[in-house]
């Protein structure tokens, strides 16, 4: 393939890169990185390398973007078993040889470097319920349903066992979409509410301690200002601090005082808020929700039902990521490891997410040719 | 079959972007969610954050004021400030102080007692920012820390001042000393709405001029604005108010008389005080033994403490204020005015002395302290002999309220308004007094002693002092003062403490005249001070005064030798001189010192001689301590 570009004209050769990539899509993902990285810039005063190593990291993203969004959604689909049980077995290799780091068994050696297989679970989830409910797209019961409902519990719980509640929770949600776009009935739908909200407190006892931790301290971060509550306080006062237009591009104090914790990687919105303010944030909600618009609708549009489920639930872990991690910093959600989408540092969350925009793009391509 | 499939294919098509539609609106109300959150923070709240995020980024530094000097009449140094370089821990920002303490140990010097001091300052002072657990450290201590700084967050190298008082013991009652702010003098400093200018301010004045004039010595606490990130660190000033150094004071007293009337009392406890009759201004005030108020600036250790405090010689107590001794024969010169100018003895008005007095009716018997008695004695004589008996029947016909009246106007029983705290008022008995305080009438008896100074009659140095000044001026009385200048290190603007005359006495001149030249003639061969008086190229007036400390039984000898050594009497002494215009006025109190002209009159005329002819006595040869007063201070 790359003799075959080199010997291409520059107007072929563009017209070749471009088959594919949606451009409304790669506009609005370019305007995200484009003030992730001016956010990082700010952030990474103490340690510069960061900027150039995100920089890094979204050329290989792109790279990954594009090769996805050139393969064909039935090659997408074949993928779909290999790398779900691939995710499954490292899953229990984690859960027996993993790494433990800051408390947590979530890394893997493989030779040279380490790995984060719940990682990929987020992309493999949605992937292989797809492959599912399209295959039994003709008569889809409860049966149907119901394995799918094992499918994905049997990871999620895995990876809630790391203990990585974030990753669980978004894994979760990703699977979840797949279920409700294949259409699960309204009634179950409002009775797994029921049950969900009657199992909370069973559920809190399973909690690890420092996960009940922060979610008392959401409910008052001040009873522990200097422990748990202190990455909420600082976030909250960086946000509200930043007012209307916002203490300016790296002028928040918060930040370059080091009040901020995570600043680079969680609570990187901190730092935007701080210094674009309200109007900043706006302009990110408006990014997002564009992203989730064009999303949807090439989900409305596309040719198949696994197309459809697919593009529609990985748009919505967009939204997801955005909302958890948004929620996060201004204070209404605890404090879950959640990045934000597209702005975060850190190579995996931006890898993933443009696997993702990747397999928007190909849906979108691949729509006439299916259908005609 | 075709056609039903389509149909399902598009019912199915249509469920799906149904729930699609569904899904973007649940997308838009959450982030209308979030986005209202962020109003509400943003805009809502902002001003609330906004002062949080201020408060977080700056720290307000109260910037200590430099404390006045403290200056002899002479310019001369007697209390100034040094720099030097402290550790001190910020309780608030060090999460386990033990192991910092000892990880710290590791890098400086440590001492036990720096720990225990640190213990008690952190439980004393609980809300200080900053506590020091090292003071005066060494050049090389100070770049120890420095390389290992990283490893101790939350404790710091600070530069701050000390108070020095290089006299040392020399005029230690007088100039005081200042320590630590306790929990109570924290109090009182926010009762009195002055607590803010003393954030940053450890240390405040105690006892002597350092306590009394705390406020002019004080000045006012400036404020730097830091900026300062997550672990307290300053990254930069924003902004600055300087300091304003507390007043420079001067004092009345001269630090080299001061030094000779100490050296003069030798091993002897006692007091002095000098006052110069024409302005109240205190010349020499010695309170024996005294004590190193260095020892206070820092928190003083509790071994030295004990030893202070606990020592019989009670080297803490201000004698010359606070210790109320009876007046003995020095009281005989006043109660000789108060004859004269009530009309009760004319100065040629002669008794016959056979060694006693009684009164009608009563068995007792006053008894003079030369057995056998003086024989013929008039006023002068009273005076220069010091006889008793004379004053026992004067006594009796002048009556306890006269004499209470008449002498109280010397300013006995009560405070001389002496510009620092602490001063006790004395005992000048009246038939009042004693019914408010035992509720019984004044009986004649009880007279008879007072008359000599015994009995209730009780006066501090500086009363006996401040009595002979006002007689020295003709009964012109000024209040006593040890500050006679005032100046603001600032603006170098002066206030002087002008002598206030309080009352004029209009003695007969004749009268005074005839008291002051018996007094000159107890210091001339046949007075009771002839020895201390020989040789000396000038004149001046004298009395000796003798307390008893034990009383005793009727009949029974005194004999000194056989009396342990603290019950000896008390030797005193009161003088002025020259005695034609004076300059000088002295009240000495020797306890246990035995005799007044033995002990207390040599030392009387050591100042004398100093004072007048510039002569060091033969005791002290030694260099004082500081012989630059214009020696730079260290701030």
């Amino acid at each position: 393939m790359a003799l075959e570009l080199s010997a291409m004209s520059p107007r072929r050769l563009y017209a070749r890169v471009a088959a594919g990539v949606d451009g409304p899509l790669l506009a609005i993902a370019v305007a995200l990185v484009s003030l992730g990285l001016a956010t990082l810039y700010s952030a990474s005063y103490d340690l510069p390398a960061r900027v150039n190593g995100q920089a890094v990291n979204l050329l290989v993203a792109f790279a990954l973007m594009w090769v996805v969004a050139q393969m064909p959604p039935q090659t997408l689909m074949r993928f779909a078993v290999p790398a779900y049980v691939a995710g499954v077995v490292l899953l229990v290799a984690v859960a027996i040889f993993g790494e433990v780091v800051n408390g947590a068994r979530r890394w893997l050696h493989v030779g040279v470097t380490r790995v984060q297989p719940s990682e990929m679970m987020k992309i493999a989830m949605p992937l292989m319920l797809a492959w599912w409910f399209h295959r039994h797209e003709a008569g889809l019961r409860a049966r149907e349903f119901c394995v799918a409902g094992v499918l994905l519990a049997v990871p999620v719980l895995l990876i809630a066992r790391q203990p990585d509640l974030g990753t669980a929770v978004l894994v979760a949600a990703a699977g979840f979409y797949v279920i409700f776009f294949a259409g699960l009935s309204w009634k179950v739908l409002a009775g797994l509410g029921t049950a969900a909200l009657a199992s909370l407190p069973p559920v809190w006892g399973l909690l690890h301690d420092y996960q009940r931790r922060r979610i008392l301290t959401l409910l008052d971060p001040t009873q522990d200002p200097l422990g748990a509550g202190y990455h909420i306080i600082q976030s909250t006062i960086a946000v509200g601090s930043g007012g209307i237009t916002g203490k300016g591009w790296l002028k928040g104090t918060q930040t370059h005082l080091e009040f901020i914790p995570e600043k680079h990687t969680d609570f990187i919105l901190a730092v935007f808020s701080e210094e674009f303010g309200l109007i900043g944030v706006g302009l990110l909600l408006v990014l997002y929700l564009l992203l989730i618009a064009r999303g949807l609708m090439i989900a409305a549009n596309a040719p198949t039902f696994f197309t459809r489920l697919l593009a529609a639930s990985i748009t919505l872990i967009f939204f997801t990521y955005a909302f958890v991690n948004i929620g996060m910093v201004s204070g209404v959600l605890p404090v879950v490891g959640v990045p934000l989408p597209f702005i975060s540092y850190g190579g995996t969350a931006l890898a993933t997410l443009f696997v993702g925009i990747g397999i928007l793009m190909s849906t979108q391509k691949h729509r006439q040719l299916v259908q005609s | 079959m075709r056609f039903a499939e389509l149909k399902n294919h598009q019912r199915e098509l249509y469920y799906f972007q149904l729930r699609v539609g569904i899904a973007g609106i649940a997308v838009l109300v959450a982030f209308a969610l979030l986005a209202a959150r962020f109003f509400y923070l943003q805009v809502l709240q902002h001003d609330y954050y906004h002062t949080k995020a201020e408060d977080n980024r700056i720290s307000i530094v109260p910037i200590a004021p430099n404390r006045g000097l403290i200056l002899d009449r002479n310019g001369v140094v007697l209390a100034r400030n040094y720099s030097a370089y402290t550790l001190e821990i910020m309780p608030a920002r060090v999460r386990d102080i033990e192991r910092t303490i000892s990880e710290l140990g590791e890098v400086i010097d440590v001492q036990p007692k720096d720990r225990t001091r640190f213990r008690k300052l952190l439980q004393e002072l609980r809300n200080a920012e900053s506590i020091p657990i090292r003071t005066r450290l060494t050049d090389e201590e100070v770049a120890r820390f420095a390389a290992q700084r990283y490893r101790f967050p939350g404790v710091e190298i600070r530069a701050r001042l000390f108070r020095q008082y290089p006299y040392g013991e020399l005029a230690s009652h007088v100039i005081g000393y200042i320590g630590r702010i306790n929990p109570s003098e924290q109090a009182k400093l926010e009762d009195d709405g002055v607590a803010a200018n003393y954030r940053g301010t450890d240390f405040i004045g105690k006892t002597g001029v350092e306590g009394s004039y705390q406020q002019e010595l004080h000045g006012t606490t400036g404020m730097e604005q830091v900026e300062i990130d997550a672990a307290g660190r300053g990254i930069r000033t924003l902004s600055r108010t300087s300091p304003q150094s507390g007043n420079n004071l001067t004092l009345t007293l001269d630090i080299r008389l001061q030094e000779v009337a100490e050296a003069a009392f030798g091993d002897w406890r006692g007091a002095l005080v000098a006052i110069d009759p024409n302005s109240g201004g205190v010349l020499a005030l010695v309170s024996r033994p005294g004590f190193d108020p260095n020892l206070f600036v820092d928190g003083i250790d509790a071994a030295s403490w004990e030893t202070l405090n606990n020592s019989p010689d009670r080297p803490l107590n201000n004698r010359a204020l606070t210790g109320q001794y009876p007046p003995g024969s020095t009281f005989k010169p006043f109660m000789a005015m108060a004859a004269l100018e009530l009309g009760k003895r004319s100065p040629s008005y002669t008794i016959s002395d056979p060694g006693f007095f009684s009164l009608p009716g009563v068995s007792h018997r006053w008894r003079d302290w030369k057995a056998g008695g003086h024989g013929a004695v008039d006023m002068h004589r009273s005076i220069v002999i010091s006889c008793d008996t004379y004053y026992y029947g004067l006594g009796n016909e002048l009556g306890i309220d006269n004499i209470h009246d008449f002498i109280g106007q010397f300013g006995f029983g009560g405070k001389t308004g002496l510009d620092i705290d602490g001063e006790k008022p004395g005992l000048l008995p009246s038939s009042e007094w004693k019914i408010k305080r035992f509720k019984q009438k004044w009986f004649a008896g009880d007279t008879i002693s007072v008359a000599i100074g015994q009995g209730y009659n009780l006066a501090t140095p500086m009363q006996l002092a401040q009595a002979t000044a006002v007689l020295a001026a003709n009964g012109m009385s000024f209040r006593p003062h040890l500050v006679q200048r005032i100046e603001s290190s600032r603006t170098g603007e002066v206030r002087l403490v002008e002598p206030k005359p309080e009352r004029a006495m209009n003695f007969k001149p004749a009268h005074v005249e005839l008291i002051k030249r018996a007094m000159v003639d107890v210091t001339r061969p046949g007075g009771t001070a002839a020895r201390a008086g020989a040789g000396a190229p000038y004149s001046f007036g004298g009395k000796t005064g003798t307390a008893q400390v034990v009383a005793m039984k009727q009949g029974e000898k005194y004999d000194e030798k056989r009396v342990a050594e603290r019950h000896r009497d008390h030797a005193l002494f009161i003088a002025f001189a020259p005695a034609e215009s004076a300059t000088i006025a002295l009240g000495i109190l020797v306890e246990n010192g035995g005799h007044g002209s033995s002990v207390a009159a040599p030392i009387a005329r050591a100042v004398l001689d100093y004072f007048l002819l510039g002569k060091q006595p033969e005791s002290m040869r030694k260099p004082s301590p500081e012989d630059d007063s214009d020696e730079e201070e260290a701030d």
